[in-house]
């Protein structure tokens, strides 16, 4: 049988004058002795090897990058043949000839031999496929081409990249590209590059300058120390901007956790310290929807919000019904009783679901970050967490404001006695109001499995914040809810580059300690009948 | 598992009971009970993470060895109690093991903070500790077998690696706060400014155990590395904090062309809850990666895959060290015909048994062992790809030579020395580890 396919080629060449065969035969030994040259046992002369390939003009060189970029270019440990690898999980990988791109079984890893690469090879890769992007159909390719060639030009790219500019029509994609070779006449010491450069927020035009400025030609050291000063005036703005943002971004998590707890304390005056457990189960709807829905991450994450709402009220309702509402008016035994329900529930997560971590995953939409320009990139995870926040506050503050259950809510916690005689059912009221609360709590379950690592202790991490935001703030004042955790965030994230995050931790507390000694109630304290309610 | 493997137990310990009734030496007893392998791992809380695979290569390692007919013709029998990551409940557990147990051997503990809790105990209750995870060094204790890395086996080769083949230049030593990454980064920054590096290229950066929000700090290792030398990131930072680190650094673009973190406590087992794609390229060392390629490893994979009964279980380097240190043990036990612990703790230096990457690992009279370094890049199937690794093993150093007062300590239990912390030049036992420790 083998003889026979090892005769065939030659055979039909001979019998039939065909000459297609020949042209795949001779293709394959080129490619066969290509492939092989990459698989050398040291990097530099890998890297020649990527060079010798991109220089070829094989068709399939492409894929062969790709590949080998990838890890998945692996060679067969006994006959020497080279595969590519669609799945590289699990023992068994499905695998694709890499010289035909044919299927071919599926192959143990056992038997394969993988053609590695490291950082070094992986850009000089990135900067290979880059160059062959710059002539891709759509706009956006073209342009992340260019921005990852910035900083990786060597000489043999200069004159084809000349001719790419020529030839772009896209403006962006040219400036990209003449910044590119600005800093590459930059690292050759041309002072005139400095001129194309300045102004720039982009890192690697700032290593570039920077690097430049340490040079030793005087009138190049100036001038790129000049252009540096000028873009750090322009970074000094980014950066107050960006830790502006990483503090509302942490605030903006305090809000949500300490929301609920703004209802149920702050309103209803109950300490529920298995608010975090709350929040909890909220994290765990969100993985719970995921496994439900496999393969839609968007979606599941969406639906778990109603989900989240109703679980976490639901248990809300439970603990009210089955622990709080026995023990009214008694403080202490409230906080005694619920702590032992917060770990009644942790334990149940650890039984019934696993003590270890659940895997959250993160829809694409929620990944990478929004550019606002060079310096300056605002994550979407936590834009989107911030964006969710105000609106959680708006629509309870719609709901405690502007509906009829908002009204007997505040009517009850004034003066349940008068709110009874007016025929408000308090019962039903304090049952709605917790359960409120509580599921805005699984809100920011919700929101926080794509921040922080879902597990049985992820309350336990905020039950603490969430306290001091609502005592900070003002018991019973969702304004100075919002307000006090978007500044003890802001103030956090400020203290952080010089303090450290375990001391600027501590210093809030202190601060806050400090606050409390000199107002007592809080940022924003009620005035007139609240107060006494 | 510890109640299937005990059902066969009660009526075997009747029976030499009642047949002991007279003359009921402790030899007899002794002959018919089981060895009783004690393991510590948390199973909850922020370790469990990492923990939790421990305790079941223990259990796997166990179960291998009575299919294999067990030791000195006795049953192995695992004992598994759940410190849950509180690291004053470990000095508990282990007291529970010893005391109360009377367990044989005991393989566990992650942190150093967990292992420093545990040392008292069992110091004083004579029992055998093996240690499967890469730490901080000094300490040599006579009960403790440290089967991880010491710093000159991961952190020193590591950042080698990063100075002569990547050319770094400017460091950020990044740890969670507790005393393996405070002593790592101590030893770290006295060995680089051996080197030349200045002070201003060292930004040393600490974060609480399960911290979450990593913005400010990956936005500031983004603005150090973005001055003009090559910049690169040493991590020790431990447990599931981890998860948000990487998913900020993947968010904050951070390639690791540019900035690459190498981590000291990052294997295939915490990727698994990650998306790679976005960390490729980024780096770890170790003495032992899944995708080492040898015989020994795929035998050990499928036995792996097969016990927890997952197609996508993965194995990592504190297994491998559970690996080493289950058989050295063994081998000991054969070796002294006795499960007794001073008998072992003489018979198992010197012991020498195959590592999984193709070599072989030795118990030294300093009671480490000797490991290949290892350097791998993250893979986007959660993989990593070895990058290099030293040409032979290298021998693990109790006390470091980068740090005044461990400079002229050596550590050597064999007889007639027995000293942890020997000091060569005042030529003394009791050198100073407690000063050095609590620094």
């Amino acid at each position: 049988m083998r003889m026979l396919q090892r005769l065939l080629p030659g055979l039909l060449c001979l019998c039939l004058l065909c000459s297609l065969p020949l042209a795949a035969q001779a293709q394959d030994e080129s490619g066969q002795a290509l492939l092989a040259s990459l698989d050398a046992d040291s990097y530099a002369e890998k890297g020649e090897a990527i060079e010798e390939i991109i220089e070829s003009g094989d068709p399939r060189s492409r894929r062969w990058l790709e590949a080998l970029l990838g890890g998945k270019l692996q060679r067969h440990k006994e006959n020497g043949r080279f595969v590519v690898v669609v799945e590289n999980r699990g023992r068994h990988w499905p695998v694709v000839d890499a010289l035909s791109f044919e299927a071919a079984g599926e192959m143990s890893r056992r038997e394969l031999d993988r053609v590695g690469i490291n950082n070094a090879l992986r850009g000089q890769l990135q900067g290979a496929l880059a160059v062959l992007d710059l002539h891709a159909e759509a706009v956006e390719e073209r342009r992340d081409a260019a921005r990852a060639l910035l900083g990786d030009i060597d000489a043999s790219l200069v004159e084809p990249l000349q001719a790419v500019i020529d030839s772009e029509a896209d403006g962006e994609v040219r400036h990209l590209l003449e910044q590119a070779l600005a800093i590459h006449r930059l690292a050759q010491g041309d002072v005139a590059a400095v001129d194309a450069l300045a102004g720039s927020l982009n890192s690697q035009v700032r290593a570039a300058l920077t690097a430049a400025s340490r040079s030793d030609d005087p009138t190049l050291a100036q001038a790129a120390s000049a252009a540096l000063a000028d873009i750090e005036q322009k970074m000094r703005l980014n950066r107050g901007l960006e830790t502006l943002y990483f503090g509302l971004s942490l605030g903006s998590v305090l809000v949500l956790a300490a929301i609920g707890l703004a209802i149920t304390f702050g309103v209803m005056g109950v300490i529920n310290m298995a608010h975090g457990e709350l929040i909890m189960l909220g994290a765990y709807t969100t993985w719970a929807m995921q496994q439900l829905l496999p393969g839609q991450p968007g979606l599941a994450l969406i639906l778990a919000i109603p989900a989240g709402f109703l679980v976490s009220a639901l248990a809300g309702v439970a603990i009210e019904r089955g622990v709080i509402q026995f023990l009214k008016g008694r403080p202490l035994e409230t906080l005694l009783a619920t702590f032992g329900v917060s770990l009644i529930l942790q334990q149940l997560v650890r039984t019934v679901i696993s003590p270890q971590n659940r895997t959250v995953v993160t829809p694409d939409w929620l990944s990478g970050s929004l550019m606002l320009n060079e310096g300056l990139s605002l994550t979407l995870n936590r834009l989107y967490v911030l964006g969710f926040a105000l609106v959680v506050f708006a629509g309870l503050m719609l709901v405690m404001r502007r509906t009829r259950l908002g009204l007997e809510v505040r009517a009850v916690t004034q003066n349940r006695g008068m709110a009874r005689a007016m025929g408000i059912r308090a019962t039903r009221v304090d049952i709605l109001t917790f359960a409120l609360g509580s599921g805005v709590a699984g809100l920011a379950g919700v929101a926080l499995s794509q921040l922080t690592n879902v597990g049985p202790n992820l309350g336990q991490n905020y039950i603490i914040d969430s306290f001091m935001v609502v005592v900070f703030g003002g018991v019973g004042n969702l304004w100075g809810t919002l307000v006090a955790g978007l500044s003890l965030g802001v103030i956090n994230q400020v203290l952080e580059p010089w303090a450290g995050a375990v001391l600027a931790k501590i210093l809030v507390l202190v601060l806050i300690i400090l606050f409390i000694q000199k107002r007592p109630r809080g940022l924003f304290p009620q005035k007139g009948r609240a107060a006494e309610g | 598992m510890t109640i299937r493997q005990r059902k066969t137990h009660p009526s075997l310990w009747l029976a030499a009971s009642l047949f002991g009734l007279g003359m009921a030496t402790p030899a007899l007893a002794q002959e018919d009970d089981p060895i009783k392998v004690g393991i510590l791992h948390s199973l909850s809380g922020t370790m469990a993470i990492s923990e939790t695979v421990l305790k079941d290569t223990v259990e796997m390692l166990i179960e291998q060895q009575n299919e294999a007919g067990g030791l000195l013709g006795r049953e192995l029998e695992a004992v598994v109690v759940d410190p849950a990551s509180d690291w004053p409940l470990f000095a508990e557990k282990a007291r529970e093991l010893l005391a109360q147990e009377e367990v044989d051997v005991i393989f566990g503990n992650w942190t150093s903070v967990s292992r420093k809790s545990v040392l008292p105990v069992v110091e004083e209750l004579n029992g055998l500790l093996f240690y499967p995870v890469q730490y901080e060094g000094e300490e040599s204790s006579e009960n403790v077998f440290y089967t991880g890395a010491a710093p000159n086996q991961q952190a020193i080769p590591a950042v080698d690696y990063l100075m002569n083949q990547v050319g770094v230049e400017r460091w950020v030593l990044a740890g969670t706060d507790y005393v393996y990454p405070r002593t790592t980064n101590k030893i770290l920054e006295a060995y680089l400014k051996s080197y030349g590096v200045a002070d201003e290229d060292i930004l040393v950066n600490y974060t609480p155990f399960g911290h979450s929000d990593w913005q400010n700090i990956v936005s500031e290792i983004k603005a150090f590395g973005s001055q003009g030398k090559k910049t690169a990131v040493v991590s020790t930072i431990n447990g599931d904090a981890n998860v948000p680190f990487y998913r900020e650094l993947g968010n904050q673009g951070i390639d690791a062309a540019d900035i690459p973190v190498v981590a000291f406590s990052v294997g295939e087992q915490e990727l698994t809850g990650i998306d790679t794609g976005p960390l490729v390229g980024h780096m770890a060392a170790w003495n032992y990666f899944m995708s080492v390629d040898t015989d020994a490893n795929y035998d050990f994979i499928d036995a792996w895959i097969e016990y927890t009964g997952d197609e996508m279980a993965v194995t990592n380097d504190p297994m491998e060290a559970h690996f080493i240190g289950f058989n050295m043990w063994v081998e000991a036990v054969r070796k002294a015909g006795t499960t007794e612990v001073d008998a072992i703790k003489d018979a198992i230096i010197g012991v020498s048994v195959p590592n999984l990457s193709g070599g072989y690992a030795t118990m030294m009279p300093n009671h480490h062992i000797t490991k290949p370094v290892l350097i791998g890049e993250i893979q986007d199937n959660g993989q990593f790809s070895i990058v290099w690794e030293t040409p032979s093993t290298v021998a693990g150093d109790a006390w470091s030579d980068y740090l005044d007062g461990s400079r002229d300590l050596i550590s050597d239990w064999r007889k007639p020395m027995e000293c942890g912390n020997y000091n060569v030049v005042t030529g003394g036992c009791g050198g100073q580890a407690e000063q050095v420790a609590a620094e």
